[in-house]
């Protein structure tokens, strides 16, 4: 097990007012993504814990692509990793992001 | 003096010494290695019949059985080294050269004898291609095939999987050679006559039915959220732009997601009815939800598979049938339907590199190509118009003009960036040019050359190569949905976005796809028993496939 952390600082706030969305599952080659609204507008946060050790340096790079794509300020993500490969864990992370885009009701 | 018939006086003494075994045409089971050690000469051309899904397997195991001294040295002409005893025969030394178009099961024991100098590898061939030279310079000898019945004559039915038995025994029954036939029965009347009985020399009852490999059925349990998402990008970006009506889909996961999303996902892009509607490809399980939910209009199929039998006699609309009802499928006609009537080839494949080179050749294994290079290829040949065909020609060369403008096969690559155990799709050079230079070949066995490629689909997006300009262009275009590989990483950032503003590279985003439908509840069935629904019963999975 390792555990990445990642921050950064981002342009936009993320859209919607939804505090909290979940998606995905924890599973061998898959993972589960938390997002909470919790941070300053200027701000995101990964806690990534992964069962596949290693990979420090495609997950750099797959967040900093997501941060720069989505600007999904103000959120804080928790991912549990299954060792997913990247093309899922861009699929969830865009799947969180539309998740809490959504208007609270 | 020259006879000019010594060829037929030769095979009329093979067929003598045959008939010495023989009662009229049929031969017991327990006479077949004698049959064929009567029969073959040292250095003889031999097709054994078998391709990617029928095999005739006894006479097979008669082959690999015979006495290596009275039958030695022969050349194997055939489409499919699938079986053990393909490979035995090389071992013994009963078989020497071979040429050959798949291999997917021996792939890996194929590379190991190609190395070790076991085999001497005339070369890789496409199914058609092979075909071809049976009436040019690989005529074989003898005949070895698989049929479900003969009568007495040796009228043969073949039935759903006739397959490359009509072309094989083309060539060698019109040219002086011998056919042989093992059958599950011998019957009074066969239902229909796949093979008439004066081109079958001798028959052969097996002890067991021969064997077909259902190799067309993925279960949709196990399609990948990433196989539906690129599946996605290519209905969005790719079939409803282009208009494909008429195709061929690949052996795979990414092609199944495709099948099964046109009902769900096509339907909502409003696409039923302008595209998918005519194919050449065998008869999908995964077929069925389009095909029940009236996207599709006429199948015509390379062979049959496992368990759709009653499905396809059930739906004699859709797919071609015998006078007795059942399927009659084609290898040599389909191949030629997929590539000149059809406007789109997607597959998938292992290694694609900078300029779009695909192959799935890899460091040890060598799976051999079947259809696929002629499916996916551009058919210089061709002069019908149809709109997919001219808007990709107009793509390739907007300044020639019109009239004299060739039009283009698409040509679609499609896959994740990274495969199994994390191997990158994309590569700098090809394993296949690693492999011929290691045994010495001529040619590096490249399954689609990168001047027929036109699209390449990722999980990141879709590289039009028809909109390239120049080398690195291309270079850019493919590094640029190359994802995480290290193909990927290196790109041109500028000159990627570059390209996405001029379409060349389009990413989901630009399609509209919403990440929240990239979700198994988009597949129209999710499971083998979700097919056998939705055929009302008709489709009867193979029991490897049933897990209820």
């Amino acid at each position: 097990m390792e555990t990445l952390h990642f921050h950064h600082k981002v342009k936009h706030r993320a859209a919607g007012t939804k505090a909290m969305a979940i998606v995905g599952v924890v599973a061998s080659g898959n993972l589960e993504v938390l997002v909470e609204r919790i941070l300053p507008n200027s701000d995101c946060e990964l806690d990534i814990k992964t069962a596949a050790e290693g990979f420090g340096a495609v997950w750099q790079l797959v967040v900093a692509d997501f941060v720069e794509l989505r600007s999904p300020g103000g959120l804080k993500l928790s991912i549990n990793d299954g060792g997913a490969r990247p093309d899922t864990v861009a699929i969830r992370l865009a799947q969180a992001v539309r998740l809490i885009e959504d208007v609270d009701t | 003096m020259r006879t000019w018939r010594e060829a037929r006086i030769a095979r009329d003494a093979r067929i003598d010494a045959g008939r010495a075994l023989a009662k009229h045409k049929l031969v017991e089971a327990r006479d077949g290695v004698a049959l064929l050690e009567a029969v073959i000469r040292p250095g003889d051309r031999v097709c054994l019949e078998g391709d990617n899904q029928k095999q005739a397997d006894f006479l097979a195991q008669c082959l690999a059985a015979v006495d290596v001294h009275r039958v030695h040295n022969l050349h194997m002409v055939q489409s499919g080294v699938v079986l053990p005893e393909h490979l035995d025969v090389f071992e013994s030394g009963v078989a020497k050269r071979l040429d050959y178009a798949y291999s997917g099961p021996q792939s890996s024991r194929i590379a190991g004898m190609l190395f070790g100098g076991k085999i001497e590898l005339g070369a890789v061939h496409t199914y058609l291609e092979l075909f071809a030279r049976y009436f040019v310079d690989l005529t074989p000898n003898v005949a070895l095939i698989a049929a479900v019945s003969a009568d007495r004559d040796g009228n043969l039915y073949t039935g759903p999987n006739t397959e490359d038995t009509p072309t094989v025994v083309e060539a060698t029954a019109f040219k002086d050679g011998v056919v042989i036939a093992q059958v599950n029965e011998i019957v009074e009347c066969v239902p229909r006559v796949d093979i008439p009985g004066d081109r079958v020399h001798f028959i052969v009852k097996s002890d067991k039915p021969f064997y077909v490999e259902p190799l067309f059925t993925r279960d949709p349990a196990a399609i990948t959220e990433s196989q539906i998402f690129t599946a996605m990008l290519a209905i969005a970006g790719i079939y409803a732009p282009y208009k494909v009506r008429r195709l061929n889909h690949g052996i795979g996961f990414n092609t199944a997601a495709i099948e099964l999303l046109l009902p769900t996902y096509g339907e909502r892009l409003g696409l039923k009815g302008k595209v998918a509607s005519h194919w050449a490809v065998n008869p999908h399980p995964t077929l069925i939800p389009a095909i029940e939910s009236g996207w599709v209009e006429q199948i015509h199929c390379f062979g049959s598979e496992v368990g759709m039998d009653d499905y396809i006699r059930a739906r004699s609309d859709i797919y071609f049938t015998g006078s007795d009802g059942s399927l009659r499928s084609n290898r040599a006609l389909c191949q030629t339907a997929g590539l000149y009537a059809c406007d789109l080839f997607i597959g998938s494949t292992l290694q694609i590199d900078l300029q779009g080179h695909s192959s799935t050749v890899t460091a040890s294994r060598i799976a051999g190509f079947g259809g696929a290079p002629n499916m996916g290829s551009d058919a210089r040949g061709r002069r019908h118009p149809s709109d997919p065909w001219l808007r990709a020609g107009k793509e390739a060369d907007p300044d020639v003009t019109a009239p004299l403008r060739r039009g283009r096969k698409l040509v679609v690559q499609i896959g994740e960036t990274f495969g199994d155990s994390y191997a990158p799709l994309f590569v700098e050079k090809l394993d296949a040019i690693i492999l011929a230079e290691k045994i010495g070949l001529e040619l590096a066995p490249v399954m689609v050359y990168a001047d027929d490629v036109t699209h390449i689909v990722t999980e990141e997006g879709i590289a039009n190569l028809l909109l390239c300009r120049t080398k690195d262009e291309r270079e850019q275009a493919i590094r640029g949905i190359a994802g995480y590989t290290d193909v990927g990483r290196a790109r041109d950032k500028k000159a990627v976005k570059a390209l996405r503003e001029r379409g060349v590279i389009r990413r989901p985003e630009d399609l509209g796809i919403n990440p929240l439908d990239v979700d198994r509840n988009m597949l129209a069935a999710r499971s083998i028993k979700d097919l056998v629904r939705w055929s009302g019963g008709l489709y009867e999975p193979p029991s490897r496939f049933r897990n209820w």
